[in-house]
């Protein structure tokens, strides 16, 4: 047994630091805070809090600008730092909601890797005191017609609905995108958001001297051992030992009692501070809380309830089995959670308890194999300012005035509908339940999922998430901005208020400079932009490494936008009708073809994406907003991959109502179909509020352009200009296109 | 025929006073929806625990969707042998009304209350969509308000949720009218003959695979289809 003391006698003792994922100067700073070498035990829990994906290490020093540019906000509760934001949505109510990747593990091993991916944001959640109410994916897959695509999207969909419909989660929403870049890195990020009354609001910290450590919920085995750091932080290369045993396994019916247990155990005012167990297991779990507090920790680690009694310290500390909370209860609640405990059939025991000191020990079998400072396991890790660079072509590459050829609009548009990126998802989101809970209000393919959270008041929030990767490779200053102009106006498009902001930033290596400059520029531009836009950020989630070799991924940082509601019935649908009803066009189409829908058809990936102006898309949301509120929309869906060509398809197909519409004066037909320009939308208006629309619009002087009229006369047929479409044809195409190839 | 949304339902004071009881085994889901029903059908939902032997006086039964126990060993095997199924056994055979929706057929089917069993869907996807039903049967105690031959939408979402039984089971359930609802616009599941509801003989028990309790409200479901099931069972029990 490698203890304190042997650790003290032996300093020469070689260890395997470099496989564990540390560097030799990150090794050496570890002996220098505890003035010895580290014992096993400790080189375990500082490799996996040291890793990337808990430490931040590389993206820290960026991420700072979140918190230095926030905007004045006072729905903001709890910031970035905890398990998860938490936002004031009126009324008492809190809402919390958080994205995070499994990235890795879901090339690895699909199914577990996207089930455990919900599995833990869930927990996530949890352990800020509210009940899990939905979940939502943004799935990023290879080539649709690679053999090994179908590997994963089979395993990934199913881990995705496996755990989330076991769970009673509905899911709202997400993202389904196939590109080559991601051929052996998909991206596998899990959203989910919860709420709670204010007061419930709990937070990760173990206050107290005497007060006792639980652990419950599932048995702690093997599973997941080095999944932060070995897995999660390191790019893959072909040569490399199976990484397998790394990932967990989830079982969502544990899950399932951990959340409802959990939540009378709240709602019973049994928990002091409570924490989820994810990466990294008991060590983030006991460090993390025990620098959070008051005063330090001592853990019997043999207590801990084992499936596999093989199992060494150091394993049980870098353990990610799933399915595991840990809590802080005074003495004299003991009794009371485990009555609850019980009734729930989790496994709950006490491993340890706050003490007055200001070390974390933890004790195996009487030795103490674990004595440390928590805070430099926890908090004090190292951070770096990596080297950045800007791509060498990307100024040359932006440089190219992209024009795509203009084909014949019409097999363009059903091009589009046959692209497994702009077909239907129902193939994805029918394998997910959306009904459980009752309270879906909207979900796909709609701008964004809507949620009732009191079903008296009708008060809900809007979530959509977004991120056209290829505009962020072409710019990822501009198309992060753009991500989050096109979550904000999704959100808006439903009639919600846009409040807060969360992200999952999918990049390639940090130690690659050019990766490293389009990270600095990706968060620089979203900072910029929710300062602008008047909304924080809440908090989120950093994925590098997604690179195979040398060849990273298209940055993808995936950005969410919540919004509330006073009342979700008067949430604005994308489908339009009934007849005669006013098709309007919001915002001004210019020709912008960088990294649009048809120039990736066409092979081009060059040029600039499109402008932004945040301050139009702040007009543009108080228009949709208002239109919502004071009844004057039957009808709104916004303007973004595919153009106007796309969404009036879109809106068609949902409502199943034929529409004629015309192209205005002075516009290219090609152009005013497909080109991608941001800040518009379009909008279904009354006849009646036709009046009173137009000039809301003017006296913003935001531009409002009337182009059609619901019409079924036509026979169920979409119009624009002298070309006409079937919306049964692009029906087939749409829906055909995903089952064509799973 | 609509049914009426909550407000009008609460209005019906008659029912005010009917208890019914919607169950709770480790892994149910549906359960506050199932109870959601009932109260915008003007009942009283009262919890029933899976530990528990008691019915705490109720006049019916739901048991709700989800995953009890897992789904381990088989759909619905392990909950049959919860403590509370046993009064509900007794109770069923002695006429109390019974309605399992989704898990709950699965464990009505178990449990012998029902007929037959569900698999596998024939797809090996879970499918989740607004399915058109018709109802085939309204002499059951939780379809007496709808017409002979209405069609319904209700959602269906179920991972197993193909009914089967044998040729001269499926010809007798056929022939005894207790066939209660069948699926329309495409099989979503495989299930023989496009059933997704049956009955026991006396019919009072009924199980389903769709979901009537997520059709109650215009706002969050396709309709309100669903509520005639909760509607019917109270105009059995108070007339």
């Amino acid at each position: 047994m490698d203890s304190v003391a042997h650790a003290a006698q032996t300093p020469d003792h070689p260890q395997p630091y470099a496989e564990l994922g540390l560097k030799p100067d990150e090794y050496q700073r570890i002996r220098d805070i505890l003035h010895r070498r580290p014992t096993s035990s400790e080189l375990a829990m500082y490799s996996v809090m040291w890793s990337e994906h808990c430490s931040y290490k590389s993206s820290k020093v960026h991420l700072r600008q979140f918190g230095r540019k926030a905007p004045e906000s006072e729905a903001l509760l709890v910031g970035i730092g905890e398990n998860a934001g938490v936002v004031d949505i009126g009324d008492g109510w809190a809402v919390t909601f958080k994205v995070e990747s499994h990235n890795h593990p879901s090339y690895i091993e699909p199914y577990q890797g996207a089930a455990t991916g919900v599995g833990g944001i869930v927990r996530d959640i949890l352990s800020m005191g509210a009940r899990p109410l939905a979940v939502m994916d943004q799935l990023r897959f290879g080539s649709v017609d690679d053999p090994d695509t179908a590997r994963v999207v089979h395993g990934v969909v199913a881990g995705v609905g496996g755990y989330g419909n076991c769970l009673g989660l509905p899911n709202i929403g997400g993202e389904t995108v196939f590109d080559p870049c991601y051929q052996t890195n998909p991206l596998v990020n899990a959203l989910c958001v919860g709420a709670m009354r204010h007061e419930d609001i709990h937070v990760s910290s173990a206050r107290g001297a005497g007060n006792l450590v639980i652990l419950y919920g599932a048995l702690t085995g093997g599973d997941g051992i080095g999944g932060v750091s070995v897995l999660a932080s390191e790019s893959f290369d072909e040569t490399g030992p199976s990484k397998r045993p790394a990932v967990q396994v989830g079982d969502p019916f544990t899950e399932k009692l951990l959340i409802e247990c959990t939540l009378e155990l709240l709602a019973a005012d049994l928990i002091d501070g409570i924490q989820d167990l994810g990466g990294a297991g008991l060590s983030c779990a006991t460090s993390e809380m025990a620098s959070n507090g008051d005063g330090g920790m001592h853990v019997w680690l043999d207590r801990v309830p084992l499936r596999d009694q093989s199992l060494s310290p150091e394993e049980i500390l870098m353990s990610e089995s799933q399915e595991r909370m840990c809590a802080v209860v005074t003495p004299g609640n003991l009794d009371a959670f485990m009555a609850i405990c019980e009734k729930w059939a989790v496994t709950a025991t006490v491993i340890g308890e706050v003490t007055q000191g200001d070390r974390l020990v933890i004790e195996w079998h009487d030795e103490v194999v674990v004595d440390v400072p928590p805070r430099t396991v926890a908090h004090d890790g190292p951070i770096y300012e990596r080297p950045i660079a800007e791509p060498a072509t990307i100024r040359t590459r932006q440089a190219v005035t992209t024009e795509p050829r203009q084909t014949d609009p019409r097999t363009t548009l059903l091009d589009l509908l046959g692209n497994p990126n702009h077909g239907s998802k129902a193939w994805v989101t029918d394998q997910y339940d959306r009904y459980v809970r009752g309270n879906t209000v909207l979900a796909q393919p709609e701008d964004s999922g809507v949620l009732r959270i009191d079903e008296q008041t009708g008060r809900g929030v809007a979530i959509a998430t977004d991120c056209n990767a290829r505009f962020v490779e072409l710019d990822p200053y501009r198309g992060t901005q753009l991500a989050l102009a096109e979550a904000y106006r999704n959100v808006s498009a439903t009639g919600a208020v846009p409040l807060a902001v969360t992200n999952c930033l999918n990049f390639g290596s940090p130690e690659d400079p050019e990766v490293m400059w389009q990270f600095e520029q990706a968060v620089t531009g979203l900072a910029d932009g929710c300062l602008q836009l008047g909304i924080p950020v809440t908090g989120g989630n950093v994925s590098f490494y997604n690179q195979t070799g040398s060849a990273p991924i298209h940055p993808t940082p995936v950005v969410g936008v919540l919004g509330v509601f006073d009342d979700v019935a008067r949430r604005t649908p994308m489908a339009w009708g009934p007849d005669g009803e006013l098709i309007y066009v919001l915002g001004v189409t210019r020709s912008e073809f960088g990294g649009s829908a048809v120039a990736t058809s066409q092979g081009l990936l060059t040029g600039m994406p499109p402008e932004v102006d945040l301050d139009a898309e702040r007009v543009l949301s108080q228009i949709l907003v208002a239109g919502s509120r004071d009844g004057m929309l039957t009808a709104a869906h916004d303007v973004s991959d595919g153009g106007i060509g796309l969404a009036l398809a879109e809106m068609a197909m949902r409502s199943g109502i034929g529409a004629r519409t015309w192209v205005p004066d002075g516009e290219d037909l090609f152009t005013w179909l497909f080109s991608e320009s941001a800040t518009r939308a379009i909008v279904v208006v009354p006849r009646s509020e036709e009046l009173r629309f137009t000039e809301m619009c003017g006296a913003r002087r935001f531009a409002c352009t009337r182009i059609g009229v619901v019409d079924s006369g036509l026979g169920d047929v979409l119009q624009v200009g002298e070309l006409e479409w079937g919306i049964a044809e692009m029906t087939t195409v749409s829906a055909g296109v995903l089952p064509a190839f799973f | 025929m609509r049914w009426c949304t909550r407000p009008l339902a609460q209005s019906l004071s008659y029912r005010e006073g009917v208890r019914v009881g919607v169950v709770t085994f480790p892994g149910t889901l549906d359960d506050i929806d199932a109870a959601r029903a009932v109260t915008y059908a003007g009942a009283e939902p009262v919890a029933l625990w899976h530990g528990d032997h008691d019915l705490r006086g109720v006049a019916a039964v739901v048991l709700p969707g989800g995953f009890s126990y897992g789904d381990y060993l088989r759909c619905g095997a392990i909950a049959r042998f919860a403590p509370v199924m046993s009064e509900i056994v007794d109770a069923a055979e002695q006429g109390m009304p019974v309605l399992g929706i989704c898990n709950g057929f699965q464990v009505l089917c178990e449990a012998h209350l029902l007929p037959g069993a569900l698999v596998r869907n024939d797809s090996l996807h879970f499918v989740c969509r607004d399915q058109t039903l018709r109802v085939e049967s309204t002499n059951s105690a939780w379809t007496g308000a709808f017409e002979p031959g209405q069609e319904i939408v209700v959602p269906v979402k179920n991972g197993e949720g193909s009914y089967i039984a044998d040729e001269r089971t499926l010809d007798m359930l056929e022939a005894d009218g207790r066939v209660v609802f069948r699926y329309l616009g495409g099989n979503p599941n495989g299930s023989r003959r496009d059933i997704a509801g049956i009955s026991n003989a006396q019919g009072n028990v009924v199980g389903l695979m769709p979901h009537p309790e997520h059709a109650i409200d215009d706002l969050t479901g396709p309709g309100v289809d669903g509520l005639g099931l909760f509607a019917s069972v109270l105009t059995a029990l108070v007339g």
